[in-house]
C-alpha cells in the first residue's frame, strides 16, 4: 500500500450545513457561500423522511447557480426511493453545478418512514446497507450509460446520438432491477463522488466497497488511523485502489471557546458523545488538531459539523482555516473546478467505452 | 385577477414557455442551437420567459428513452436532466417566474413527491407547480420497483388518489399527523414538511382520455392540451369546464393552455415559408418513415420517403415502437393518412409533415397578438404554452416581439403583480383540508 511522504498528502476539508427547520433557501446561502470563501472541499446537507425539513437535494441545487467552486453533497436515502430516479437527481445537480456534485447514500432503519410509504416492511441495517450499495453500483452503472461522446449531432445521417454509446444496464439486484440507459446524459464529474458515512460496520462495509469519501467518526487518533487503515486495507481486497478513497475524519465542532480552547492544548482532545465526537474549544486548537491527525496520517481531512451551524462555521471559516492555509496545510484557492479535482480524485473511465475502439 | 369577461376588461392571457429539450421539435442541426443539457440553456429560456412575464416555465418529462426495431432511437434531441432539479437550481436565477414540473404519478410515491414539490414551493417563495402524468407502460416499468404492472384503466384512480394524498400532505404541514388508507396507498406520518407558501403547488394535468378530463375537472388547476385550433379548443374547453360544477368548483378555477407552436416573419408569406423549412427540418426523411413505421407496426425501410404511401395494411400491437407508441385504431388512423396523400398528392414526408403538425402562430407578430387575443377572448383557451424550436433562444423574438403587441391589446400584464404562481394564474391559494368545511 503506497503512502505518500507525511505532511505532503493535501488537507481535504468538509463542513456540515444542516440548518434544522430551515426551508428557505438564505441561510443556507450565507453558509454555503461562506464555506466555499473559505475553500472548502464541500459541504453536506443531512436529509431523512424521519425528520421535518427540506428536501437536501433540492437545497443544494438551489444554490449550485449561486456558487461556483464548492463541492454539494446532499445525503439522499436509498430505502423508499427509485434507484432510477436518485441517479438522474444526483446526475442533475453535477450538471446544474457543472461538475461540483456528490452524494451521501443513506439508509431509512425505522418503522415511521415506512408508514410515510406503506409499501416495505422495515428491515435491518445489513439489509439495507446491501441495497444501497447496489444502489450505487446501479448508479454508476446508469450514469456511464451513456458514454461522454454519445450525442454526435450528425447531420449527414440525421442522427442526434450514436446509439452504439448509449447502453443498458440491465441491473438486477435483489430487491431492485433496472434497464436502461438513463435519461440524463453522463455527468460532468463522469460519476459525482459517493460519501459514505462508515459509522456501523454494514455502512463500513459499503464504504470500502462503493465510496469516494469515507466518514469516520473516531474520537481516539489510534482509532481513527486504524478505521482508516482498515477501510483501505478492505477496499484492497475488493480490488480498489486504495488511494481513490479519501478518509475523513467526522467531528462535531463548538468553537463557542475564545481564541484557545478553554483547557489550554487539545490533550484532551475530542470527547465522545451519542452523536461521535465532539470538540469543544477554540479555532486556534482546532487547527491544531487537525494539522496534527493529518501529519500522523490518521486522515486525509476532517468533515466538520457545527454545533451552531451560524457561530461555529464562521470561526471555523475565518480563524482555523486561515491558520492551517498559513501553516501550508491548506489551500488559499481552488486550483481546479469540479469536485474530485478539490478531492485528487480521477475522473472515472466509462465501464461501457471498450479499449481500443476509443480515441 | 380572475379571466371571466367583463364589459370593460377583456379576457387575460396566460402564457408559459416550454423548453424544447427533447423529440423532433428543437431543430438541433440549426447552427443556432445550443445544448439541451446545459444549465445555460435552462437558465437562457428561463431568464427570456420571466423578461416576457409569463406566468410559468414547463419541464416535460420521459423516464425511458424510446426504442424503434429493438434498438434507441436515434434521431431526435433526447437526453435531458431530471426536472425539479433543474427547476431548484432556475429557482436561484429568477424571481416571479412559475416553475412546473412534469412527474409521473405511476412511477413515484405520494409522500417523496410532496415532499419534494413543497420543497420547490419553499425554495422558489410560492413558484412551484407539478404537471401529474399518468403514463404506466411495461416498457417505462422496467426501469423501475414497481415495475409497469399498473393496468391503463387504473392509471387515473391512481393518479387522483395520489394527488389527493400529496394534497393531505401538504395541509397536515409541519405541525400535524395525515392518515389515508386507499385502494393504491396506505401512507400515515406525524408530520411533513412545513405547508408550501402557495397551500398547494399548482397542479397541471396532460391527457386527454374521458377519465384524464374527469380527473383534471376534480383536481387540476390548469390543463395542458393538444386542442389548439379555434373550434376544438372551444369544443374542449365547454367539455371539461362543463364537469366543473359537479366538484364544486368555478369556471375560473381550471385554466386551460393548449401547447402550440408559433413562427414569426416581417411578412405572412415569409413567416408561411419559414414555417414549412422549420417542418422540412423537424421531419427529416428518416423520421418520416419512422413515424409511419410506429402507426403501421412493421418494417417500412425499404419505401421512399419522397414516395407514396404504403398501400399494405397496418399490423397493430407489434411493439416495434416502444415509449411512444400510437394508441387507439391504427386501421382507421393510416386510412386516413391513405386518403389524405391521395387527395393532396402528398408523399410519405409531406404526410407526416401534415397529419403531425400541432397548432402553430404563424404569421407577423400583429397577427400573432391577433390570434392569440381571438382565442381567448373566443373562450378557446386561457392561454398558451409556447413550444419554440430552438433550443435555448427560440423565444427571444415572442418576448420581443409579441408580447408587448399582447400588452398594447390589453390583454397581457405589464408587470407582476403577484409573487406566487397562483397569483399570476388568478388562483386562490386553497384553505387546509382540516379547515375546510365538510361539504357531504
Ligand atoms: C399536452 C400533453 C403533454 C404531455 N406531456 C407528457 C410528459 O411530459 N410526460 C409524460 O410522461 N406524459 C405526457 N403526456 C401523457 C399524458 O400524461 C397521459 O399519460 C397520456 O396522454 C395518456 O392519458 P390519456 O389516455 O388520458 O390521454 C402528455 C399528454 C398531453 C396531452
Amino acid at each position: 500500500m503506497t503512502t505518500r511522504p507525511a505532511g505532503r498528502r493535501s488537507l481535504h476539508l468538509a463542513a456540515a450545513v444542516d440548518l434544522p427547520d430551515t426551508y428557505e433557501a438564505e441561510p443556507y446561502e450565507r453558509a454555503v457561500r461562506l464555506a466555499e470563501h473559505g475553500a472548502l472541499d464541500f459541504v453536506t446537507l443531512h436529509d431523512s423522511f424521519a425528520a421535518p425539513g427540506p428536501d437536501g437535494l433540492a437545497v443544494l441545487s438551489r444554490l449550485a447557480p449561486r456558487t461556483t467552486r464548492i463541492g454539494l453533497v446532499p445525503t439522499v436515502t436509498t430505502t423508499h426511493t427509485e434507484p432510477f430516479h436518485v441517479q438522474a437527481a444526483v446526475a442533475t445537480l453535477d450538471w446544474v453545478s457543472r461538475g461540483r456534485a456528490g452524494w451521501r447514500p443513506d439508509v431509512s432503519t425505522g418503522a415511521a418512514e415506512a408508514r410515510l410509504f406503506g409499501r416495505r416492511d422495515p428491515a435491518d441495517p445489513a439489509a439495507l446497507w446491501e441495497e444501497a450499495g447496489d444502489v450505487v453500483d446501479a448508479a454508476r452503472k446508469l450514469w456511464d450509460s451513456w458514454e461522454d461522446d454519445a450525442e454526435i449531432r450528425d447531420v449527414a445521417t440525421g442522427r442526434f446520438v450514436d446509439r452504439d454509446r448509449l447502453h443498458h444496464v440491465d441491473h438486477e439486484g435483489p430487491t431492485f432491477s433496472v434497464r436502461g440507459p438513463s435519461i440524463v446524459p453522463r455527468p460532468p464529474q463522469g460519476h459525482p463522488v459517493v460519501v459514505v458515512d462508515a459509522g456501523s460496520p454494514h455502512a463500513a462495509e459499503a464504504a470500502a466497497r462503493h465510496a469516494d469519501v469515507a466518514l469516520v467518526a473516531e474520537a481516539e487518533p489510534d482509532r481513527l488511523a486504524a478505521a482508516r487503515t482498515a477501510l483501505r486495507r478492505r477496499a484492497a481486497e475488493l480490488g480498489r485502489d486504495p488511494d481513490a478513497l479519501r478518509v475523513l475524519a467526522a467531528l462535531r465542532i463548538d468553537l463557542s471557546a475564545g481564541e484557545r480552547a478553554a483547557r489550554p492544548g487539545h490533550g484532551g482532545g475530542p470527547l465522545p458523545t451519542e452523536d461521535g465526537p465532539l470538540y469543544r474549544g477554540g479555532p486556534v486548537d482546532l487547527a491544531d488538531l487537525i494539522a496534527d491527525r493529518h501529519r500522523d496520517g490518521a486522515a486525509d481531512g476532517f468533515h466538520l459539523t457545527p454545533l451552531d451551524p451560524r457561530r461555529d462555521l464562521e470561526r471555523l471559516v475565518n480563524a482555523t482555516v486561515p491558520l492551517l492555509q498559513h501553516r501550508g496545510l491548506f489551500r488559499t484557492f481552488y486550483p481546479g473546478s469540479t469536485l474530485r479535482e478539490h478531492l485528487g480524485l480521477a475522473r472515472p473511465v466509462n465501464q461501457y467505452a471498450t479499449a481500443g475502439e476509443r480515441r | 385577477m380572475t379571466s371571466t369577461s367583463s364589459d370593460e376588461t377583456p379576457r387575460q392571457v396566460h402564457l408559459a414557455a416550454h423548453f424544447p429539450g427533447v423529440n423532433n421539435t428543437t431543430v438541433w442541426a440549426d447552427p443556432r442551437s445550443r445544448s439541451q443539457i446545459d444549465f445555460t440553456s435552462f437558465e437562457h429560456l428561463a431568464r427570456t420567459a420571466e423578461r416576457g412575464l409569463f406566468d410559468f416555465f414547463f419541464l416535460a418529462e420521459g423516464l425511458r428513452l424510446r426504442e424503434h426495431k429493438g434498438r434507441i432511437h436515434d434521431l431526435d434531441v433526447v437526453g435531458r436532466p431530471e426536472s425539479i432539479t433543474v427547476l431548484n437550481a432556475l429557482a436561484a436565477v429568477t424571481d416571479r417566474l412559475g416553475l412546473a414540473a412534469t412527474v409521473n404519478a405511476t412511477f413515484n410515491e405520494p409522500y417523496e413527491t410532496a415532499r419534494r414539490f413543497a420543497t420547490l414551493d419553499h425554495l422558489s417563495r410560492g413558484r412551484a407547480a407539478w404537471n401529474v402524468v399518468t403514463s404506466s407502460d411495461a416498457f417505462t416499468g422496467e426501469n423501475f420497483r414497481r415495475g409497469g404492472f399498473l393496468d391503463r384503466a387504473d392509471r387515473y384512480t391512481r393518479a387522483a388518489e395520489f394527488v389527493d394524498v400529496a394534497r393531505q400532505v401538504w395541509d397536515a404541514g409541519a405541525e400535524r399527523a395525515f392518515r389515508h388508507a386507499g385502494q393504491h396507498f396506505t401512507v400515515e406520518g406525524d408530520l411533513g414538511p412545513a405547508r408550501p407558501p402557495q397551500g398547494h403547488p399548482v397542479v397541471i394535468q396532460a391527457g386527454d382520455s374521458d377519465e384524464g378530463r374527469e380527473f383534471a375537472a376534480s383536481a387540476a388547476d390548469v390543463i395542458f392540451t393538444r386542442h389548439g385550433t379555434l373550434e376544438a379548443g372551444r369544443a374542449f374547453s365547454a367539455d371539461v369546464k362543463g364537469r366543473l360544477a359537479r366538484y364544486g368548483r368555478a369556471q375560473g378555477d381550471l385554466k386551460i393552455m393548449p401547447g402550440v407552436t408559433f413562427v414569426l416573419g416581417d411578412t405572412a408569406e415569409e413567416a408561411q415559408e419559414k414555417a414549412a423549412e422549420i417542418r422540412r427540418q423537424q421531419v427529416s426523411p428518416q423520421n418520416a418513415l419512422l413515424t409511419l413505421e410506429q402507426v403501421w407496426g412493421v418494417d417500412l425501410s425499404a419505401y421512399d420517403p419522397d414516395g407514396p404511401l404504403p398501400d399494405i395494411d397496418p399490423v397493430p400491437g407489434t411493439g416495434l415502437s416502444q415509449g411512444r407508441t400510437h394508441r387507439g385504431d391504427v386501421f382507421e388512423l393510416a386510412e386516413k393518412w391513405r386518403a389524405l396523400s391521395r387527395d393532396k398528392g402528398l408523399s410519405i414526408r409531406q404526410t407526416v409533415i401534415e397529419t403531425t403538425r400541432r397548432q402553430s402562430f404563424i404569421g407577423t407578430p400583429a397577427a400573432v397578438a391577433a390570434e392569440i387575443d381571438t382565442f381567448v377572448q373566443a373562450g378557446a383557451a386561457d392561454g398558451f404554452i409556447l413550444v419554440p424550436h430552438l433550443t435555448p433562444g427560440g423565444l427571444d423574438e415572442f418576448v420581443d416581439q409579441v408580447v408587448p403587441l399582447l400588452q398594447e391589446r390589453g390583454v397581457f400584464r405589464t408587470e407582476y403583480t403577484g409573487t406566487t404562481l397562483r397569483s399570476h394564474l388568478g388562483l386562490p391559494v386553497p384553505a387546509p383540508c382540516h379547515e375546510r368545511i365538510p361539504t357531504a
